[in-house]
């Protein structure tokens, strides 16, 4: 559906749910994913529908992800870093689960 | 130009309550409202329906705001009956957590003082002591306990705000955005003549409401209405969602029906100031997270701040005018609290052109010193 303009020059390695993706340094995470084909970002709190970005400037909400075990991050107000694993937000956040590794 | 009933100025909380409450009584009405650039508390605002804590000094309005709270169960079924708009309201009580022994024993202290007041009409609370805390709120710090009252409840206060809107404009109601008013006048025959700022009639009609919440000063002045309110600031945090844990308002946090925790409000007096700024907000999270400490590592999703319309005492001005019969106007802290009866009651005393003898206390008479022998 997207197609990047620019050759990756300087390519960046993540994962999101199992499937390496190789991006651009600099990319949002966002960015990152959509280029590499991925569209379904989240699950909402109720039902199993999926959702994915809009707004893509950090208004709508509609974008968030886990990176690293960390729940609710909005995939296009991460920039990539090299190995970071990457999963679909399902549902709502468990509280008082903690966020750091 | 068209002769109404009634003609609403706002269409805030106050306004849009009673515009459903008249046309739900078939009464002709217009509401003239701002647009989206202008001060409108009820966009931003806590969505508690709150009783505890209320009225010391004016037993009336302890009476008057547990009144509401009880109106509102079948008030917001008939809003979702009657518009399909889901209010999320919840009654289960409500908790005022307090961080210390001072602030446990000074709450206290102060639910003991509106019961003796209220005298036979009672006033329920509970003190809830650390471990039982626990035991019903498991994500409760280390605080020493708090209160309960089983009036308490919270909504989602912008759908409460639409829910008006749509059962008014169901009803044929006629909604004016963008209409800012600036002139009200006596008629001849006794009806009135509501204009807008840049001098064109918009409406004639028999009555007049003034609900326009910071707006109701200078207009209320118009026909004989003094209405002596100022702006309190407050500051509300969003934080991001997560699954049910928190199944109470508090004082300090609330969670939403779709999960994200609100976090203050705090209160200052900062002129019609509507910025946040940071040394607020930390202070809001820090109390919030003493409160609840799983809020610690919680990411902020949206601040605001809100100017309250706030009364000297703090309690409602309701009157109507002496030099012009037909004119009310109405202010409050407390607008979502008391939707249910300014939808339900106060429109009666509208139709009947008369506010009954036990809501004089309302009356901003009692700001005149000359009235008053008390404040002498
Ligand atoms: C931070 C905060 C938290 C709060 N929390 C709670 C809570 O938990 N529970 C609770 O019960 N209450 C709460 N409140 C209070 C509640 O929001 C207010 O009591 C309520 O909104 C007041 O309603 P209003 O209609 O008088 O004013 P508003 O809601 O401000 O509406 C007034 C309307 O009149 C319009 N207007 C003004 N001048 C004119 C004019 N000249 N011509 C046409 N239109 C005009 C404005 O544009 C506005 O739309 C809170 C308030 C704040 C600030
Ligand atoms: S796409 Fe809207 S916040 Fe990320």
């Amino acid at each position: 559906m997207f197609k990047r303009i620019q050759p990756v020059d300087k390519p960046v390695h993540l994962v999101f749910e199992e499937q390496p993706i190789t991006a651009c340094e600099g990319d949002s995470v966002a960015a990152a994913l959509l280029a590499a084909g991925v569209t379904a970002f989240r699950q909402v709190a109720r039902g199993d529908a999926l959702r994915g970005p809009y707004c893509m400037i950090g208004n709508c909400y509609e974008c968030r992800v886990e990176i690293d075990g960390k729940p609710n991050l909005q995939a296009c107000q991460q920039r990539v870093r090299d190995g970071i694993q990457v999963r679909l937000q399902r549902g709502l956040r468990k509280p008082g689960e903690r966020d750091e590794p | 130009m068209k002769d109404y009933d009634v003609a609403i100025i706002g269409g805030g909380l106050l306004g849009s309550a009673f515009a459903w409450g008249l046309a739900d009584r078939g009464l002709r009405s217009v509401v003239f409202d701002e647009g989206d650039n202008a001060i409108r508390t009820a966009r931003g605002n806590f969505g508690l329906v709150w009783v505890q804590g209320k009225g010391l000094g004016m037993p009336e309005y302890a009476r008057w705001t547990l009144e509401s709270s009880r109106q509102w169960v079948g008030f917001a079924e008939r809003l979702r009956r009657e518009t399909g708009v889901d209010t999320q309201y919840h009654r289960d009580g409500g908790f005022v957590i307090c961080l210390d022994d001072d602030d446990f024993d000074s709450n206290v202290g102060l639910l003991e003082q509106l019961r003796r007041e209220a005298g036979d009409g009672g006033y329920e609370f509970e003190i809830v002591e650390h471990v039982e805390l626990r035991r019903r709120i498991p994500i409760v710090g280390d605080v020493p306990g708090a209160t309960y009252c089983p009036h308490d409840g919270h909504c989602n206060p912008l759908r409460l705000l639409r829910a008006l809107h749509t059962g008014y404009l169901n009803r044929g109601g006629e909604y004016r955005p963008w209409t800012r008013i600036g002139g009200l006048q006596a008629r001849a025959d006794g009806g009135f003549v509501v204009s807008a700022v840049d001098g064109k009639v918009v409406a004639a009609a028999a009555k007049l409401i003034v609900a326009a919440g910071h707006g109701s000063r200078e207009l209320g002045s118009q026909v004989g209405l003094q209405v002596p309110i100022f702006p309190e600031q407050g500051q509300v945090v969003v934080t991001e969602k997560a699954a049910p844990v928190l199944n109470y308002p508090t004082n300090y946090v609330r969670q939403t029906d779709a999960g994200n925790f609100l976090l203050g409000p705090s209160s200052k007096n900062a002129g019609f100031d509507t910025s946040t700024e940071p040394a607020t907000l930390r202070d809001i999270t820090a109390n919030c997270v003493r409160a609840f400490p799983l809020l610690d590592d919680f990411r902020v999703q949206r601040v605001w701040a809100a100017l309250r319309v706030m009364t000297p005492d703090g309690f409602p001005v309701y009157q109507q005018s002496d030099s012009h019969p037909g004119a009310f106007s109405f202010a409050c802290h407390s607008g979502v609290t008391l939707a249910a009866n300014h939808a339900l009651e106060v429109t009666e005393w509208v139709v009947r052109g008369d506010i009954p003898e036990r809501y004089r206390p309302f009356h901003p008479r009692r700001f005149d010193v000359q009235a008053n022998p008390a404040s002498r």
